[in-house]
């Protein structure tokens, strides 16, 4: 018997803990958003009316399964404020990524060609700032494009502008915000693909007689396509989401999805339209989770 | 000529790496300056000054949000530290197991689930159970946020060990769990202390998590940094901000000094 499979066994019985863990606090609050998003809302402490009750019996299980009602998801669809937040999640998450995949892609390559002693280095200075609050990084924006903050002061004196421009508030401010927190999201796995990247490829693509743009073109970007998706992801699905950024940086006149949960949530107080906004999200999200998760397997499985 | 080029395709390379890493550190660098600003006014430059810091300092719902912070992040990255490494031992060692699919899924998908839905359906859980909101609620959803970061990283450091060194161990005699104790854990405690602090920081960090399951009374600092910020920028907020990043920092370097002296250990044990 190889020592393999004597450490199966002891493996197994080690996901006992985390697997139940995770059944516990990750999967089953689901079934309570999906339960509420399908609730009325009332004036009470917790603000809604509970749905079903398991400890009652089949017969009020199925007077509660009549009293479900869709008309959270119906307000959803009828209101546009949440179809705009819907598009605009989106639509501001792909130009994000988008933004990040045009930035992060030429850091991501010098780092890969450095020398090799000087890429451990490289990828500490990359994720150190990850390292760093999230909070603290939005909050260090706010100090420089405020009214009169850094960025005007600069601009004033170099006489670029003739008078402080607006920043804050903007969508500008926002995507600076975006892609200043998740650029080491969308370093990392292009980097890891890149520095993998066989040098002798690109020496035969030369001695076929390409220049170096036409390799990069045909050997190493099609080569660093896994690296682009795994980043993308990365960043896509959780900006989709975003709460704390378009909420500090940008202006109020039109709301992302996250900020609009938050807010029927936290100031209007409608749990029920806030899971339903939930539910709803999560369905966008759904296809983007589903290749991710394939991804993550077959790079386990690589591995 | 082919030299010259790859001279200019460097000097591209150069320039994107010194201004992404521009990019990264000046916001975080001007901010720790303007911490040490003897001005009222946040924009206006009025020497170098610690007033700041004082103010924190005698800030007492401020130093009662950091202590409830520090306190979570603590309890929550241990239990994290713990969980993450069972789990990875799952998945690496375990090979094919019943609801192995399901267990990956859900270790994979909370990195990147916005964390308005993990926060709004962790407390529906806990007002289903009756739970009263506060330091183990925040604590909890934290370590399940966590746990799984802790799990990657010491998922992939596992996934390098050379096995033999385990087989020699048996072979030397030792049973499967002394073989672990003995071989395996020190190989993988570099990576599960560097979870364990990316935990902590996480946790440290977390704004929308925790205001979804925090109750009355346990406003972790991020809590209380945002309500302010929302206001405006405050000095005071700056010389917070600096503590922290200095904190991180100062914790990285010691973290990174301790992984080269195992790793160092380690690449002694590695040719045996």
């Amino acid at each position: 018997m190889s020592a393999r499979n004597i450490f199966t066994r002891p493996a197994r019985l080690a996901a006992i803990a985390p697997y139940g863990w995770m059944v516990l606090f990750f999967l089953v609050p689901f079934g309570f958003v999906l339960k509420l998003s399908l609730s009325q809302v009332v004036n009470a402490q917790p603000p809604y009316l509970p749905v079903f009750d398991l400890g009652a019996g089949w017969q009020v299980l199925f007077a509660a399964f009549s009293a479900l009602s869709l008309d959270n998801f119906r307000l959803l669809l009828s209101d546009n404020l949440y179809l705009m937040a819907g598009l605009r999640s989106l639509t501001v998450a792909a130009t994000a990524t988008a933004l990040l995949l045009l930035i992060g892609y030429p850091i991501a390559y010098a780092m890969a060609r450095l020398p090799r002693r000087w890429q451990p280095l490289a990828m500490m200075l990359v994720i150190v700032p990850f390292w760093t609050s999230f909070l603290i990084r939005v909050y260090a924006w706010i100090n420089i494009l405020q009214h009169d903050g850094l960025l005007n002061q600069v601009l004033l004196a170099l006489h670029i502008v003739s008078e402080p421009v607006v920043w804050l508030s903007t969508d500008t401010a926002m995507y600076i915000g975006m892609v200043y927190s998740y650029l080491p999201f969308m370093i990392l796995p292009l980097y890891a693909t890149l520095s993998k990247l066989d040098p002798a490829l690109l020496e035969a693509a030369a001695d076929l007689g390409s220049s170096p743009l036409q390799s990069f073109w045909r050997v190493t970007l099609p080569l660093s396509l896994p690296g682009v998706g795994a980043g993308a992801l990365l960043c896509f699905i959780p900006l989709v989401g975003e709460f704390v950024i378009p909420d500090l940086l940008a202006g109020s006149d039109s709301l992302m999805i996250g900020q609009t949960l938050w807010l029927e949530f936290f100031t209007n107080r409608d749990w029920p339209v806030a899971a339903a906004t939930a539910v709803m999200l999560l369905l966008i999200l759904l296809l983007p989770l589903v290749i991710y998760d394939r991804f993550q397997r077959r790079q386990m499985v690589r591995s | 000529m082919s030299a010259r080029r790859f001279a200019a395709m460097s000097r591209f390379n150069v320039a994107s790496l010194a201004l992404g890493l521009a990019f990264l550190y000046l916001p975080i660098v001007i901010l720790v300056i303007y911490s040490f600003n003897g001005s009222q006014l946040v924009t206006v430059w009025g020497g170098w000054s610690l007033r700041w810091y004082t103010a924190f300092f005698n800030d007492e719902a401020m130093l009662t949000a950091a202590g409830t912070s520090l306190r979570v992040a603590a309890v929550s990255a241990t239990l994290a530290a713990v969980l993450g490494t069972l789990a990875a031992l799952a998945l690496v060692r375990g090979e094919r197991f019943k609801g192995r699919t399901l267990f990956s899924g859900m270790l994979y998908a909370p990195l990147v689930m916005p964390e308005v839905i993990t926060g709004l359906s962790l407390l529906l859980l806990f007002v289903a159970l009756g739970a009263e909101r506060g330091f183990w609620t925040v604590t909890i959803a934290h370590t399940t946020l966590t746990m799984c970061f802790v799990a990657v990283i010491v998922q992939s450091r596992l996934g390098s060990i050379d096995r033999s060194l385990e087989e020699a161990a048996m072979d030397l005699g030792c049973g499967p769990v002394k073989a672990f104790v003995a071989v395996t854990l020190p190989l993988i405690a570099p990576a599960i202390a560097a979870g364990w602090m990316l935990a902590f920081t996480l946790s440290l960090d977390d704004l929308v998590i925790a205001s979804f399951t925090t109750g009355p009374g346990s406003a972790t600092l991020p809590i209380r940094i945002y309500s302010e910020v929302r206001l405006g920028v405050k000095p005071e907020i700056n010389a917070i901000c600096a503590l922290i990043i200095g904190a991180v920092t100062l914790a990285i370097v010691t973290a990174s000094l301790a992984t080269k002296l195992s790793s160092r250990r380690g690449g002694n044990a590695a040719p045996m």
